[in-house]
């Protein structure tokens, strides 16, 4: 018995030794530019210009992420067939957030310090991009982010190409007060954009004369609404503010549907249910029901047509476009002017290349504000239509001025948001 | 035990020396990333020797363990986190609409204090929970299903608590560590280095259990519980202490995890983690030590270079693994190696050793 | 008063949701003693068999025909959730009698592949499926209480599913020898009873309720790859509460469970509702730890 066991471990032992030996053997072509800090200038060395694609392609986020690599491979493709970036190719790199934040974190890196590309296009949740920038702030790489989210945030490795608080959820309220009532019933999933944007929402009714008549957040991934819509028939708002996700939307509009509501008989306007949301919960269940987002398939830009017929044509008549497919797409063509316009890859080069930089995206004319790094965007509030589009109710007008800190509303001030 | 020098035993060492000398040469050998990469699979191997104490040699499989480890990230994630706003209150706190930094959060200034919690919280956890349960004979499947009841009320309370806890996105965003910033590689190599002598002192003190008394008594409540009890032992008082030194190497991974990995989040306590954390060990080869760290190793190794070129097709090859290493492999990879040895030697040896692992 | 029925009523269409979950698993765990983790994928298996029978007919018959498709669907549904279960049984299950924890950890594995399974083929997003319209609106029964067919009809179904398994287990030949080989499986092969078979039927059976709740499912919720992974947890909660390898247990669990969670969901939210569930779960099985009904034994493991 002794014995055996004695060969059981040596073998297992040597297995170790092989394993440790493995993991080394393929460094050890990279060691010498492992020794580059950050690495953003190794980038340009051959004869095309790598760039990260990090988003989530298995696991449940997949859902969402999928479609915004999708946008951004077209983008590249698009700028690599007329001719490329400074006379180079892009070349992406794709890896798999898996829709896990720390796998983000340690694929940030792997982009970062062993391919070295020249950007990361990636993360769709909040927590996928906190797990991200302290990497991306460490070897001072660049992020383009491409979703909205909660705003609060500004880092100087990043650059947002989705809506902050005040490009979607500030107007969207003042809209609703104005045309669809003043008593409000904030619906959100348990996570972070939900609550931060709750809480910007309670103090901007109570700036702007609204009334809170409730407040209800569910774990992901709750499937049963019916005690929520108990709760919501009794405290008889006005509006539903939802910003619940995924798939929990489907839930409760479906729910919703049942339990007699309709669109006329309550208005529900939600900020993460977009074109490709409704196919998975059926334009029946949500005709009538309010969004506000910058971009919807529908918006009528010239840069549109082409956008959504190019996408169409690639991945296949029965895809969508939506806003943050949109974003994406626009990140990479921004990137590309950015860097064209610097004349390098290099991260400082580009970023102030970036400042002011301009260019008509689908939706509509965008320009980067140098100073927090997100988009000047136009906001739009739509209404689901029986077909599954969205016909716009309203728009700003212009693109405006983002404020992730909502420095500009006096209302804001008492949110105590640091910086 | 008559300690005979022979050759086996002399290979063996060497093959011990050789393994550790390879590990803590690592630094020398390997770029940051990938340094960074081991380090992590290295605080992966700790948890997976904890769930090997309790599943391969006690025969209780947990599939809570991931709230273990992420309570010991928590607690070494507060205290990087309060050093890295230095003296301010975190700032997700600041949003979530906190005025002042909560009382229970101040003690973790302190690494020290900070460490004890990341492996007294989990410990502690691990000995109430046995206690209701072991006590109660709640065993076997009943334990295992209860274990995911404790991951469901863990993680929908740390994402319910956003204020407290840093809701879904966790507590992230560190800069030092005891002084240093965390993000230099000389800190890194440091950091790695410390796990690696964790893991050492995990492996010899798991090895020390295993072979001691206590862990022939394990052993017997594995392959028959009421037996024990009958010849006058009290399996609970076993059962409970092994799920809370179990419980206290997770917290210790965990701990060791998020220095490496700069993130704890709720997700890393869910379901999805807590069972790959037994696949390692399923993998690696159950009920031998040195089979539940290279599971982890291997397994997390084959993980990121396998998913990053096919991410699809990896879900499947997890699928996979866990059907044939359970159904055909029920030793794991050190099975599979002890297999092809005794074939030469003699069938009847073979046999022998099938009845080693009954069914759990 | 309207708020306390329609609350009760909740409670109810809860408790039949996680019973219709449960009710599958009850077979496979409690009378077989197989932990099924690849369950809540065969509920996403009769999910997207309705999701293919709607296509179907939306393409191949007239519009008017479309409402009838969900009468197809749930026996489709079934089959091809059987048909799945057989195949598992007849493939893997069957080298795992007698090894629970071995079972969960394969079957985890079966219900991985399954999910990435159904992504490659329907891709990843949510799927949508047009309820028929004869089950949409609902029923006033007072002034502000409004129970919504589809509800209606979960708790219809799920007695008919009750009901024949019952008469199944209890009242039927091949239930009679399904009982005889899960209590004493050498004595029922000795009578000439063929146990491998039953095995394969009872598993599969399972398995095919489990795809009547996917079908069902698709009335309130969203149908997509993960699905199953929703249900999973709550399915094993039912069925250890309610005690193993009694079909009445499991209606206690599923009642227990569901009315409890409507209660506390009410009166504080949903994430702390769910936490409350859990502990109380946990608590209860301190008491009990057999659940609500138990089997009678005098074995030792």
């Amino acid at each position: 018995m002794k014995k055996k066991k004695m060969s059981i471990h040596r073998t297992a032992l040597l297995m170790l030794v092989l394993a440790v030996g493995l993991a080394a053997c393929g460094t050890s072509k990279d060691e010498p530019a492992s020794t580059t800090e950050g690495g953003t200038t190794a980038a340009t060395g051959g004869d095309t210009i790598k760039v990260g694609i990090l988003h989530s392609l298995s696991g449940t986020m997949s859902i969402s992420e999928v479609s915004v690599k999708d946008a951004e491979m077209m983008a590249i493709e698009e700028i690599n067939a007329k001719g490329g970036v400074l006379g180079k190719q892009i070349e992406p790199v794709i890896e798999d957030g898996a829709s896990d934040w720390p796998t983000f974190a340690e694929k940030a890196r792997k982009l970062l310090s062993e391919n070295k590309v020249a950007t990361v296009f990636g993360g769709w949740t909040s927590a996928s991009r906190k797990a991200m920038l302290p990497v991306f702030e460490e070897l001072n790489g660049l992020l383009w982010y491409p979703v909205q989210y909660e705003g609060l945030e500004s880092s100087p490795n990043i650059f947002y190409t989705g809506a902050t608080t005040n490009q979607q959820i500030v107007p969207a309220v003042t809209w609703l007060l104005e045309n669809r009532g003043k008593k409000f019933y904030l619906l959100g999933s348990d996570y972070v954009f939900p609550r931060t944007a709750n809480k910007i929402i309670k103090e901007q009714l109570k700036a702007e004369g609204g009334e809170l008549v409730g407040e209800e957040y569910t774990p992901l991934g709750h499937t049963d609404y019916s005690t929520i819509i108990t709760k919501i028939k009794e405290a008889k708002p006005d509006v539903v503010f939802n910003t619940l996700n995924g798939d929990s939307n489907v839930a409760f509009f479906k729910q919703l549907k049942d339990a007699g509501i309709t669109s006329k008989d309550l208005t529900t306007l939600s900020v993460s249910v977009a074109e490709e949301e409704i196919r998975g919960i059926g334009a029946d269940v949500l005709t009538g029901h309010l969004a506000a987002w910058n971009y919807y398939e529908t918006t009528d830009t010239p840069q549109n047509k082409t956008f959504v017929e190019n996408y169409k044509k690639k991945y296949g008549n029965d895809r969508v476009t939506a806003d943050p497919i949109e974003a994406g797409y626009d990140a990479v063509y921004l990137w590309a002017a950015a860097v064209e316009k610097a004349g390098s890859t290099d991260v400082a080069k580009v970023k102030e290349a970036a400042k002011g930089l301009e260019w008509d995206a689908p939706e509509g004319k965008v320009k980067i504000d140098g100073a927090t790094q997100h988009l000047y965007k136009t906001v739009r509030i739509g209404e689901v239509q029986s077909g599954g589009m969205f016909k716009e109710l309203w728009n700003s007008g212009e693109p405006v001025k983002p404020d992730p800190y909502l420095k500009g509303y006096t209302w804001a001030a008492t949110l105590s948001v640091g910086n | 035990m008559t300690q005979t020098w022979s050759r086996a035993r002399i290979w063996a060492l060497i093959g011990y020396a050789v393994a550790a000398a390879a590990m803590f040469a690592a630094p020398l050998y390997l770029s940051d990333f990938r340094l960074n990469l081991l380090a992590k699979f290295l605080a992966f191997a700790i948890v997976a020797l904890g769930l090997d104490l309790i599943w391969g040699y006690t025969g209780i499989l947990s599939l809570g363990h991931g709230v273990f480890f992420g309570l010991g990230g928590y607690a070494m994630a507060m205290h990087l986190k309060l050093q890295a706003s230095g003296g301010r209150m975190p700032d997700f706190m600041d949003w979530s609409g906190l005025t002042a930094l909560p009382a229970f959060w101040k003690p973790f200034e302190s690494l020290g204090f900070a460490f004890l919690a990341g492996l007294l919280i989990p410990g502690v956890l691990a000995l109430i929970l046995g206690y209701v349960t072991f006590r109660n004979r709640i065993r076997g499947v009943y334990f295992t299903i209860l274990t995911q009841a404790l991951v469901i009320i863990a993680t929908t309370l740390l994402i319910g608590q956003q204020a407290y806890t840093g809701g879904t996105n966790g507590i992230t965003g560190y800069s030092k560590i005891a002084g240093q910033s965390i993000s230099s590689p000389d800190t890194k190599q440091m950091l790695y280095w410390v796990t690696a002598i964790f893991l050492v002192v995990a492996f010899v003190l798991c090895r020390f259990l295993v072979k001691s008394r206590f862990g022939k008594v394990l052993r017997a409540i594995r392959d028959g519980e009421n037996r024990v009890r009958f010849i006058g032992y009290n399996p609970a008082l076993y059962q409970m202490t092994a799920f809370a030194i179990s419980g206290v190497l997770a917290g210790l991974a965990g701990m060791l995890f998020v220095l490496h990995v700069g993130i704890i989040s709720p997700s890393m306590l869910g379901i999805v983690p807590s069972i790959e954390m037994v696949l390692w060990v399923a993998i690696g080869g159950r009920g031998t030590l040195i089979g539940a760290v290279l599971g982890a190793v291997l397994m997390n190794g084959a993980k990121s270079e396998i998913s990053a070129q096919y991410p699809d097709a990896w879900t499947f090859i997890m699928g996979a693994l866990f059907i044939v290493v359970v159904v055909f492999l029920p030793g794991g990879v050190t099975g599979l190696v002890e297999r092809l040895k005794f074939r030469k030697r003699s069938v009847s040896e073979h046999e022998q050793e099938a009845v080693r692992h009954p069914a759990v | 008063m309207a708020i306390y029925i329609t609350q009760l009523f909740n409670g109810l269409s809860v408790s039949s949701i996680l019973l219709l979950i449960a009710l599958g698993l009850a077979i496979t765990f409690g009378l077989m003693n197989v932990i099924n983790m690849a369950h809540g994928e065969l509920i996403m298996i009769g999910a997207y068999a309705t999701y293919v029978t709607q296509n179907m007919f939306k393409s191949a018959l007239p519009a008017s025909m479309f409402d009838y498709y969900y009468i197809l669907a749930i026996p489709v549904s079934f089959a091809i959730a059987f048909l799945f279960g057989w195949l598992l049984e007849l493939s893997l299950i069957r080298h795992l009698y007698g090894r629970p924890l071995d079972s969960l950890l394969a079957t985890w594995g079966v219900g991985l592949a399954l999910q990435q399974l159904a992504r490659s083929i329907f891709g990843a997003p949510n799927v949508g499926v047009t309820s028929p319209s004869w089950l949409d609106g609902g029923l006033t029964i007072m002034e502000g209480v409004v129970l919504p067919y589809k509800r209606l009809f979960i708790i219809a179904l799920v007695i008919i599913c009750l009901l024949a398994m019952y008469f199944y287990i209890y009242r039927s030949r091949a239930g009679r020898n399904m009982r005889a080989v899960m209590q004493n499986r050498d004595m029922a092969a000795c009578l000439g009873i063929s146990t491998r078979r039953v095995d394969a039927v009872t598993f599969a059976i399972g398995s095919g309720i489990a795809g009547i709740a996917g079908c069902a499912l698709t009335l309130l919720g969203p149908i997509g790859p993960s699905l199953g992974t929703y249900y999973i947890v709550d399915a094993f909660m039912v069925v250890v509460l309610g005690g193993v390898g009694k079909l009445v247990g499991t209606l206690l669990g599923a009642l227990g469970i569901g009315m409890t969670n409507t209660l506390f969901e009410y009166w504080t939210n949903a994430s702390l509702g769910k936490v409350l569930v859990f502990v109380c779960i946990v608590a209860f099985l301190q008491w009990r730890p057999r659940g609500f009904v138990a089997m009678r034994t005098r074995s030792l493991d």
